[in-house]
């Protein structure tokens, strides 16, 4: 088999196309014993400007290696991802990633466009609970606000396309269902295309406009499921009863391949 | 406590060896110190001290720039590593005395030569060290970089440096004090003036009080700039780090 490992990634501008989109042939990588391992095969992801679309699917499945690829940051497969021509990128990694040796202040100020600084981000730092820690270094921080950092840098860049890898885990359920309300409002006012990886099926359906469930390695979408946009905030009878439908659809799936959400 | 007492039993060690002993071949303690005075007085030591440090200093400086940036070259790229790994070999064995021979023939008694041969003693333990730090660069804070497009020079200064200082500290550190003996050869070999030349010239006279008392101040101000310098700013550079 002759394939070409090369970029064929090109943020190829397109009509009408603001939209996310992934086609990933093939994405292969080398395990610690030299062995290629395919993790992702046949893959097709589109996301339109300005909507949440939430990732679902077993653990080690290449949901964060699906979204470094559309992050940017692994050319190394086979397909094409196209991205708005001109795009901030905003990313939360499953780890919290921050400059140790930088303060909270600094660490957020480095993304800013120049000019700007964390000051102008009272709001956000303030909803994120971050407005006593500013001076602390990220080693006097909890995991958990050390994640909320990390979700206010990814934030503060005021972000077209954001992505975002299991952010509100390690987060007590009174934060992250704060923090869940303020993403869906500034994601919705900002029209921003977001791409969230999740293990919760509730959480996915309370943030999201498209649900994507991905099937075991290599990993590929074997279920999408579009939600309609009006009421939002969905009440709790709305999540339930969709929670509900979307399992007896995964269910119905070929239980082989199928991958069914984690939690809850 | 410990560091201070231990010190002064070795000086009373000494002192009672030398007082057994009553001869030209150890002096003790109080010879010693009176010889560093008359010769303080006379300015005779600051000079020779002053010669010698600003070899050491503009040596070792040249080492640490050249080699930080070697090293990280090295330690970045594996085909820079390839290509540059046999020199550093060979760098690496090769004895000081050789380089310092080759320098004062090649270049002639000056203090280019010194300085150079010096520098070039020096450079591979810097490399070893930084290249050591550019491999142990955190991928995943080079991602977050690459993610939110920070620019080379923000990068450098927030990301890379602060993640290299440990390993510059390391090498400056051990690197000052390989330095100041590697100069001392090269001054007792071919320069006029400096603790080396003056080394050889108490050898000569057999004069081990003056051998001593330049031996003793000398490693009297390099563990003052160890003290008040090196450390000083590691400290600073290392302030994030939680207090245990």
């Amino acid at each position: 088999m002759k394939t070409f490992w090369c970029s064929h990634l090109k943020d190829e501008p397109n009509a009408g196309a603001d939209a996310l989109e992934l086609r990933i042939d093939s994405k292969t990588y080398l395990s610690a014993d030299g062995n290629p391992v395919e993790v992702i095969r046949g893959l097709t992801l589109r996301l339109e400007a300005g909507t949440f679309g939430a990732l679902m699917g077993p653990s080690g499945c290449g949901k964060t290696t699906l979204l470094r690829i559309a992050a940017g940051l692994d050319s190394d497969f086979v397909g094409t991802r196209r991205v708005p021509p001109s795009h901030r990128l905003g990313i939360v990694f499953q780890e919290p990633r921050l400059l140790p040796w930088r303060t909270v202040e600094e660490n957020i100020n480095l993304v800013l466009p120049e000019g700007k600084t964390a000051t102008d981000l009272g709001p956000l730092v303030e909803t994120l609970g971050l407005a006593a820690h500013m001076a602390h270094y990220p080693g006097e921080l909890s995991l958990g606000l050390a994640r909320r950092v990390a979700i206010a840098r990814a934030f503060a860049v005021r972000p077209t396309l954001l992505l975002l890898d299991e952010p509100f885990v390690s987060l007590d359920e009174t934060t992250a269902a704060r923090l869940r309300e303020e993403l869906t409002a500034l994601t919705r006012r900002e029209k921003i295309t977001t791409l969230c990886v999740t293990h919760g099926l509730a959480e996915a359906i309370e943030l999201a406009d498209h649900l994507f469930f991905l099937s075991h390695r290599p990993a590929a979408v074997v279920f999408a499921r579009q939600l309609h946009r009006r009421e939002l905030p969905r009440s709790k009878a709305d999540i339930a009863s969709i929670q509900h439908e979307v399992r007896d659809a995964l269910a119905r799936l070929d239980g082989a391949t199928a991958s069914s959400p984690e939690g809850r | 406590m410990a560091r201070l007492l231990s010190i002064i039993v070795l000086v009373v060690i000494w002192a009672i060896a030398a007082a057994l002993v009553h001869s030209r071949m150890l002096p003790g303690p109080l010879a010693v110190v009176s010889e560093i005075v008359t010769e303080t007085a006379s300015g005779e030591l600051p000079y020779q001290m002053g010669c010698t440090l600003a070899r050491v200093v503009v040596a070792f400086s040249i080492s640490l720039v050249l080699g930080a940036l070697a090293g990280f070259a090295m330690g970045r790229w594996k085909r820079v590593d390839r290509y540059a790994d046999p020199w550093l070999v060979v760098l690496l064995n090769l004895p000081a005395l050789v380089t310092i021979i080759f320098a004062y023939i090649w270049i002639g008694l000056t203090e280019t030569a010194a300085i150079l041969a010096v520098a070039l003693n020096k450079l591979p333990n810097v490399v070893v060290v930084m290249r050591e730090g550019a491999r142990s660069l955190d991928p995943e804070l080079d991602e977050m970089a690459r993610a939110f497009g920070l620019t080379g020079s923000v990068r450098m200064r927030h990301v890379v440096i602060p993640q290299l200082v440990p390993y510059f500290a390391a090498a400056s550190r051990s690197g000052l004090s390989i330095a100041w003996k590697i100069v001392l050869v090269a001054e007792l070999i071919g320069r006029p003036n400096g603790v080396g030349f003056v080394l050889g010239s108490a050898f000569s006279l057999f004069d081990l009080t003056k051998i001593l008392s330049y031996a003793l101040t000398f490693i009297a101000v390099m563990l003052t700039i160890e003290n008040l310098l090196v450390q000083p700013l590691e400290r600073r550079a290392q302030r994030w780090r939680r207090r245990t």
